[in-house]
């Protein structure tokens, strides 16, 4: 399979997974490995003063060495903090400018800020981040940060962590169909036939957390994920056959039948 | 003489005419995966150990932890 593209760099995997919610690094570990992403989003957070020196860290866990972190800003409401954090977290990870930049509107719903989600982008591409931008499926939004210079667009499919799946499909495919840049359902999904449907709609990937960390069962849905990644975007390749409402066409021939 | 920084929102007293990195190495955080930013700017790592603290200063140390 041809391998997901995103500012000039290969990733044989189009699944890309947070890293939150999980029971501890070690279930945070084999779910990620199960999953087989290459791109982790880590979330950057004070440290605890007064935590042991040798406390396991996310890094030891999941080395920088072996996959793309892409820190996000997840929990800014404004463009001021979302800069800030990617700021500091570009000098955490030693230089690394690939992000994910999240502005949310509402503590509720989770909602994107696509106003000030513009503001943070333009000054985040200006000092040189490469960013992969949460917004809402809005085709004029994804369209305005496309022409910024956002290296993906990748709007929600239904509000974040609610598992709800893919509710508008419709403005999904509109935004596929207009950009260039990876288009990436981020936000919404909740189980292996959703991450299908969004692939099989042209997505070039999706990102989720919940609903690997939150199943009963993470390691084995990191894997099913996996799986619904890979045979949506065959499925996407291969080109559905058209549907015929309400037209039967048997698949056996009609002929030659015993009796006849 | 005693100054006052604010570290991760809360106050602590520090010793005057010193360095972040003894401040890190002060709160166990030496060779620690952070990042560090004093009134709104970046210290790049490169600057600890030249970067004096002052009376009032506002300290973000944070680190990288589990996200979506």
């Amino acid at each position: 399979m041809e391998p997901l593209i995103i500012a000039g760099k290969h990733y044989s995997s189009r699944l890309l997974v947070g890293t939150g919610k999980y029971r501890d690094f070690e279930q945070t570990r084999l779910a990620v490995e199960a999953s087989g992403a290459n791109i982790v989003t880590v979330a950057i957070r004070r440290t605890n003063i007064g935590q042991l020196a040798g406390e396991p860290s996310l890094l030891d866990a999941l080395p920088p060495s072996k996959y793309t972190y892409l820190p996000n800003t997840a929990g800014c409401y404004t463009a001021d903090d979302a800069v800030r954090t990617l700021r500091l977290a570009r000098e955490l990870l030693d230089g690394h400018d690939l992000v994910k930049l999240e502005v949310l509107g509402d503590p509720q719903t989770l909602y994107p800020n696509v106003a000030e989600t513009l503001k943070a982008a333009e000054i985040l591409i200006h000092e040189g981040f490469k960013v992969m931008v949460y917004t809402s499926d809005d085709p004029i939004a994804a369209r305005a940060f496309e022409a910024m210079g956002c290296v993906a667009v990748m709007p929600l499919a239904s509000l974040i962590g609610s598992g709800m799946g893919i509710l508008n499909p419709w403005n999904l495919q509109i935004i596929i169909n207009e950009l260039n840049v990876p288009v990436i359902v981020d936000a919404g999904v909740g189980t292996a036939s959703d991450a299908a449907i969004a692939m099989e709609l042209g997505c070039a990937g999706v990102l989720m957390n919940t609903a690997i960390a939150h199943a009963q069962q993470p390691v084995l849905m990191a894997e099913a994920m996996k799986h619904a990644v890979i045979a949506g975007h065959q499925a996407f390749l291969a080109g559905r056959m058209p549907k015929k409402i309400y037209t039967a066409s048997p698949s056996s021939p009609t002929s030659g039948l015993i009796g006849s | 003489m005693v100054i006052t920084l604010i570290v991760n929102g809360q106050p602590r007293a520090f010793n005057s005419n010193s360095t972040l990195t003894q401040l890190l190495d002060e709160l166990n955080l030496t060779g620690k995966r952070l990042a560090v930013e004093r009134n709104g700017e970046i210290v790049p790592r490169s600057q600890h150990a030249t970067t004096q603290l002052h009376e009032g200063d506002q300290l973000e140390v944070v680190v990288a932890v589990g996200g979506g």
